[in-house]
């Protein structure tokens, strides 16, 4: 019994797996506020799948690499926002539909072009995230993102919170609102890339809204919502690979399905905002 | 003329004039103002009144620095509003507002500090002194650490003058402050916009209710797209006025939609 629990921390790959699964969820939980906040949930997720056809492009060009596998994600993600911004405002559709025409066929073309281009094997990694597959570097790479990601949102945490809050009441007030927004997006993305190991880019959205939605229904307070959905983020998503080691399951649907999990419980149990409480409260 | 003299603009010594020149704002490729023109100074309480769509709120973000300026121009205190000012504060629709935002009204008031205190720097002793004496002011001591969706209408209206306090703002543009409030959050909103008023501050709203105009405001701005008339209420609050304004004669006592 002691050797099955202690089993996953005694193996290399294990021990960066929970470390990896620990920052991912530590900076995916913060962001998850702003998403949160902004109610673009819907948007976040288009995007996360919009990654894949970059990918595929640009393993298709330059070869698998990280940065190539970086700057692909980046390029798609910008051309499917811009590109739904466009058709939005160039036709009667609203941008919603717009993206969602843009997204879905941008993720099928990648999806087409995955399986061509040899790396076929892969795919389900792509799309569900190999966690146990991390190497020293990317272990680097997570740390690096995690404290730009974080170090960035958090010192310019007053003027980002004023325009989530009312954008044009910031402006009146000298927030660079516009600049603020293409910041926050650009954070978004490179968060987003850097959870694709994990939970790859189908899932990515878990990790993205239920940390902070969570602890909505929790808190009124701004700082709770930030830090505690990065705590929450963090843990769960560590626990999960723990979870994923000792019962055999996959990790990245392993760590969305712990926070769907602790999401119900505090959606119906919780002490503030929970459905029972509510319930209780009426009756 | 003789100004009468203010307080709360003893610190720049001399009469504060908004002047609005031919101004015309367009939406996309339709003119939402055109032909724009109207001067009025610190101590007075204006109504803009017109129908839905007539430009009011337009013209406040306008006026507010928020939307570009097609044609003419708006002088505060002489020189060009620019995209934002520290003696300019605007105070949004309650209907715009994304009540359960998770802040308290401690928290929305000391937003009127950031032009004083930046991105980063923690705010000073003045800071916090101004913060808690624009929530005392507005009566909202009890309240300063509660979520802003536990608030009534005429308190979520008060947090935003007190913000607005806090930022020592000297022109206050408000959209529809007294929509949705109850009878007694009316009168007390009406005093509370009067005192500011008073102690020399110029307060302009976007104005729905016809009952209580007169009781409220010094002057009045009638906009239909266009400015129909501007001047004092007695001279421009009257049947002719209205009707020019809203095509057909409103009926006194009523909400005009």
């Amino acid at each position: 019994m002691i050797d099955w629990l202690i089993e996953p921390f005694q193996q290399p790959f294990n021990q960066r797996a929970v470390l990896a699964a620990l920052l991912i969820g530590l900076t995916n939980g913060y962001m998850s506020a702003f998403v949160v906040l902004r109610k673009s949930a819907l948007k976040v997720g288009s995007l996360s799948h919009a990654l894949l056809p970059g990918i595929a492009v640009a393993i298709l060009v330059a070869g698998l690499h990280d940065w190539s596998v970086f700057l692909g994600s980046l390029f798609a993600a910008l051309l499917i926002g811009l590109g739904s911004l466009a058709v939005s405002r160039g036709s009667r559709l609203d941008q919603d539909s717009a993206l969602a025409i843009l997204y879905t066929a941008a993720f099928s073309g990648g999806i087409i072009l995955l399986r061509r281009i040899g790396v076929a094997q892969e795919m389900q990694e792509w799309l569900f995230g190999n966690i146990m597959g991390l190497r020293n570097s990317d272990l680097w790479t997570n740390f690096w993102i995690s404290c730009g990601a974080l170090g960035v949102l958090t010192a310019l945490h007053r003027p980002l919170l004023m325009t989530l809050f009312d954008a044009e009441v910031a402006a009146t007030l000298g927030v660079p609102v516009r600049a603020l927004n293409y910041l926050l997006l650009a954070v978004l993305i490179v968060v987003l890339i850097s959870s694709l190991q994990a939970v790859g880019c189908m899932l990515a959205l878990g990790l993205l809204v239920t940390p902070a939605a969570t602890v909505y229904l929790l808190t009124d307070s701004t700082n709770a919502l930030f830090w505690g959905g990065s705590l929450l983020g963090g843990l769960a998503a560590a626990c999960a690979v723990l979870v994923g080691w000792w019962f055999n399951i996959e990790q990245g649907p392993a760590i969305v399905l712990v926070l769907g999990a602790v999401f119900l419980v505090v959606f119906l149990f919780g002490p503030k905002y929970g459905l029972l409480r509510r319930l209780g409260s009426r009756g | 003329m003789v100004y009468p003299t203010h307080e709360s603009c003893a610190h720049c010594g001399h009469h504060h004039e908004l002047s609005v020149e031919d101004l015309r704002v367009r939406y996309r490729d339709v003119d939402a103002l055109q032909d724009v023109s109207f001067a009025t100074s610190c101590g007075a309480c204006v109504a803009l009144i017109g129908p839905n769509g007539a430009g009011k709120s337009t013209l406040l973000k306008a006026v507010a620095g928020l939307l570009p300026i097609a044609a003419g121009r708006i002088l505060w205190r002489g020189t060009k509003v620019a995209k934002w000012s520290r003696e300019i504060a605007y105070l949004p629709q309650r209907e715009n507002v994304d009540w359960h935002f998770p802040i308290t009204v401690r928290g929305v008031v000391r937003m009127g500090r950031y032009p004083q205190a930046g991105w980063w720097r923690p705010f000073s002793p003045t800071d916090e002194a101004a913060i808690e004496r624009a929530i005392a002011l507005m009566g909202l001591a009890d309240l300063a650490n509660r979520q802003i969706s536990h608030l009534s209408g005429g308190q979520q209206q008060r947090v935003f003058l007190a913000r607005a306090l806090a930022q020592e703002a000297h022109v206050l543009l408000l959209d529809e402050p007294f929509t949705g409030l109850d009878r007694n959050s009316k009168s007390s909103l009406a005093a509370t916009l009067r005192n500011l008023t008073e102690e020399g501050r110029l307060v302009i709203a976007a104005h729905h209710d016809m009952d209580n105009v007169r009781d409220i405001y010094d002057e009045v701005l009638l906009l239909h797209r266009r400015a129909i008339a501007f001047g004092p209420v007695a001279e421009v609050f009257t049947d002719a006025g209205l009707e020019a304004t809203f095509g057909v004669p409103p009926e006194q006592g009523k909400e005009v939609a």
